[in-house]
C-alpha cells in the first residue's frame, strides 16, 4: 500500500493539494472526486431484505424539539436487533431519527453528521437547520435506486431553528419529498400508532419534562399496537433513547429518567386497565354473590 | 538550443528559503501554549473572521502564520484529509503525527519542485488524555517537522516572543487565565504596543470538554480575563 496514503482512498498530498473550491464544502462532493467506493451503494439487483428499524417520532416543547425512538430491529417476523440507536444527534442543534433499512440508514446518518460538522469546519459556520433539511433531503433521493430495491430509509429531522429561535420537524418521504410538521410526527412500523396517541396528548407549550411524558407514551402505545415496535425491555433493561434540543444544545435525556417514567406509565395504565371488575370479559361473566 | 543557467542547488534553495522567510517575517504572529486542561492558541489578529487558528478534528488544532491564502488551502486540506480517514475507519484513527506528517510531505515537495515555496508555517496540536500526551508538530514552509514541547511562537515576531516566553514560561501548566496572560503580555512587549482584546483571536483545546475539543473565547470572556 502507499505509504502516503492515510485517507483510505486518495494518496495524502493529492488531497492536500486540492483547490479549496474543488470539491467546497461539501463532504459528499469530496467523496467523489477522493473515494467513490465509500459513497453508499445505489445501484443494487433485485430485492433485498434486510433488518428494518421501527418508530421514530418528534415532538415540539416550548424552547424546542424531543426526538425519540424505541430500540427494535426486525427481519420479516424476526427480532434481528434488540437494542439498535435509532436517534442519532447530527450537530450540537439537530438530530435525526432513522426508520426503514437499518444498514443504509446508519450509513446515511454518518454521512450526513460528517456532512454537517465538514462544512461547519470549513465554512467557519453552522448550516442553517433549513440547509441541513435539504442536504438530508438530497441525500435520501440518492438512495431512491436502493429503495425500489427493498432498501427504503426515511428518516425524520428534527432540530432548533437559532434564527427563528423555536424547533422544528421534518418528515420525508423515499423520493426524499420533504413535508414539515407544525407540531409532531412519527413514521416507521408503528408510526400511526404513535401518532394517534400525539394526536391526543399533545398541546402547545408543553414544557419539556410534559414533552418527555408525552414521547414515552406515544411510543408505549406504539409498542402495544404493532408487532414491529419495541416496547420498554424491562427483563434485559433495554429503554428507548431520546434526544433534546433546544436553544442550548442537543442533551441526551438520561436512562434513568426514561426508565422511570415507562415504569410510572405502566403503573398508571396497570390501574386503569387490570382492575377485574372492568374486564370486558369478566362484565358477562355472573358476578360471585358477596 | 540555449542552454539554460546553471544555478547550483545551494543558492537556489537559499534563494527559495529566503524568499520564504520574509514573507513570513511580514505577517502577524501566533504563540501556542500547553496549559493546565490542554491547548491555548493566541494570536493577534484584527479580523474576526478570517482565523488564523481553527478546528481540525476531535483533538486537533492547527494554526498557520504568513500567506492567508497559503495556509488557508492547507487548513482544508487538513480537514478533508482528517474526515476522510475518519469516515473511512473510525474517529480514533485520526491523529496528529499522520496529518504532520502528510503536511510535512506536501510542503517539502512544493519546497523543491515548485517556483515559489509557501509563504507559510503552520502547526499541528493535539491535546491528550494527560498533558504528557499532548502534541504539538511545527511545521516549516520547506517541510521540516519538529515535536514540540511548552510553547511555540510563530510568524513576524517569533524569536523575539521565542526569547521572552523562553525566560516567563513557568515551570508549572499555567491556569487558562494565567495562559491567555501570559500570551496578552509576550504580544504587546514584543510589538510594544497597545493590543485591544478585540485584536486578539484565542481558542482552546481543552480536554475537559466533550468529543470536539476546540472552543475559541469570546472577546466578552478575553475582556474579563485581561481587565
Amino acid at each position: 500500500m502507499d505509504p502516503m496514503d492515510t485517507s483510505g482512498g486518495r494518496r495524502a498530498g493529492d488531497i492536500l493539494r486540492m483547490p479549496v473550491y474543488g470539491p467546497g464544502s461539501s463532504f459528499t462532493d469530496l467523496l467523489k472526486t477522493a473515494a467513490p467506493d465509500h459513497l453508499p451503494a445505489t445501484k443494487l439487483d433485485g430485492p433485498i431484505h434486510a433488518p428494518e428499524g421501527t418508530t421514530v417520532l418528534a415532538v415540539r416543547f416550548s424552547d424546542g424539539v424531543i426526538v425519540a425512538g424505541d430500540r427494535r430491529a426486525t427481519e420479516g417476523f424476526q427480532i434481528a436487533h434488540r437494542s439498535i440507536e435509532k436517534v442519532f444527534a447530527a450537530d450540537d442543534m439537530s438530530a435525526v431519527a432513522i426508520a426503514g433499512a437499518a444498514g443504509p440508514a446508519v450509513e446515511m446518518v454518518r454521512l450526513f453528521q460528517t456532512e454537517l460538522e465538514y462544512y461547519e469546519k470549513v465554512e467557519g459556520e453552522r448550516l442553517t437547520l433549513e440547509g441541513k433539511a435539504n442536504k438530508l433531503s438530497q441525500m435520501i433521493r440518492a438512495n431512491l435506486p436502493a429503495a425500489m430495491q427493498g432498501l427504503a430509509v426515511v428518516p425524520l429531522f428534527a432540530g432548533y431553528d437559532e434564527g427563528r429561535r423555536l424547533g422544528r420537524i421534518f418528515k420525508y418521504d423515499i423520493t426524499g419529498g420533504r413535508y414539515e410538521e407544525d407540531d409532531y410526527h412519527a413514521t416507521g412500523s408503528g408510526g400511526k400508532d404513535a401518532r394517534s396517541s400525539l394526536k391526543k396528548r399533545f398541546k402547545e407549550g408543553l414544557t419539556r419534562a410534559e414533552c418527555v411524558k408525552v414521547a414515552i407514551e406515544a411510543l408505549f402505545d406504539a409498542a402495544d399496537e404493532d408487532v414491529g415496535t419495541g416496547g420498554p425491555d424491562l427483563m434485559r433493561g433495554i429503554f428507548p433513547t431520546m434526544v433534546a434540543i433546544s436553544g442550548e444544545g442537543s442533551v441526551e435525556i438520561a436512562e434513568d429518567e426514561i426508565k422511570d417514567l415507562f415504569e410510572e406509565l405502566i403503573g398508571e395504565r396497570r390501574e386503569s386497565m387490570l382492575l377485574p371488575d372492568t374486564h370486558a370479559v369478566d362484565v358477562r361473566r355472573a358476578k360471585p354473590e358477596k | 538550443m540555449a542552454n539554460p543557467y546553471y544555478v547550483s542547488p545551494e543558492q537556489l534553495m537559499k534563494d527559495k528559503a529566503d524568499y520564504a522567510r520574509k514573507g513570513i517575517a511580514r505577517g502577524r504572529s501566533v504563540i501556542v501554549l500547553e496549559y493546565a486542561d490542554g491547548i491555548i492558541f493566541i494570536a493577534e489578529n484584527p479580523s474576526a473572521t478570517l482565523h488564523k487558528v481553527s478546528e481540525i478534528y476531535d483533538r486537533i488544532a492547527f494554526a498557520g502564520v504568513g500567506k492567508f491564502n497559503e495556509f488557508e488551502q492547507l487548513r482544508i486540506g487538513g480537514i478533508r484529509l482528517s474526515e476522510m480517514k475518519g469516515y473511512s475507519y473510525s474517529r480514533e484513527d485520526v491523529t496528529a503525527k499522520a496529518l504532520a506528517n502528510a503536511y510535512s510531505q506536501s510542503l517539502g515537495n512544493i519546497f523543491t519542485a515548485e517556483m515559489k515555496p509557501y509563504e507559510c508555517e503552520i502547526l499541528v496540536a493535539a491535546v491528550g488524555e494527560t498533558s504528557e500526551a499532548n502534541e504539538l508538530f511545527h511545521i516549516l514552509f520547506d517541510g521540516s517537522v519538529s515535536d514540540r514541547q511548552g510553547w511555540v511562537a510563530m510568524g513576524g515576531q517569533a524569536d523575539a516572543l521565542g526569547a521572552y516566553l523562553k525566560d516567563k514560561y513557568p515551570n508549572k501548566l499555567p491556569a487558562l487565565k494565567a495562559a491567555v496572560q501570559l500570551g496578552d503580555d509576550a504580544l504587546r512587549n514584543v510589538e510594544a504596543r497597545d493590543m485591544p482584546a478585540e485584536h486578539l483571536e484565542v481558542a482552546v483545546l481543552d480536554r475537559n470538554r466533550p468529543r470536539r475539543k476546540f472552543r475559541r473565547l469570546s472577546n466578552q470572556e478575553l475582556v474579563t480575563i485581561l481587565k
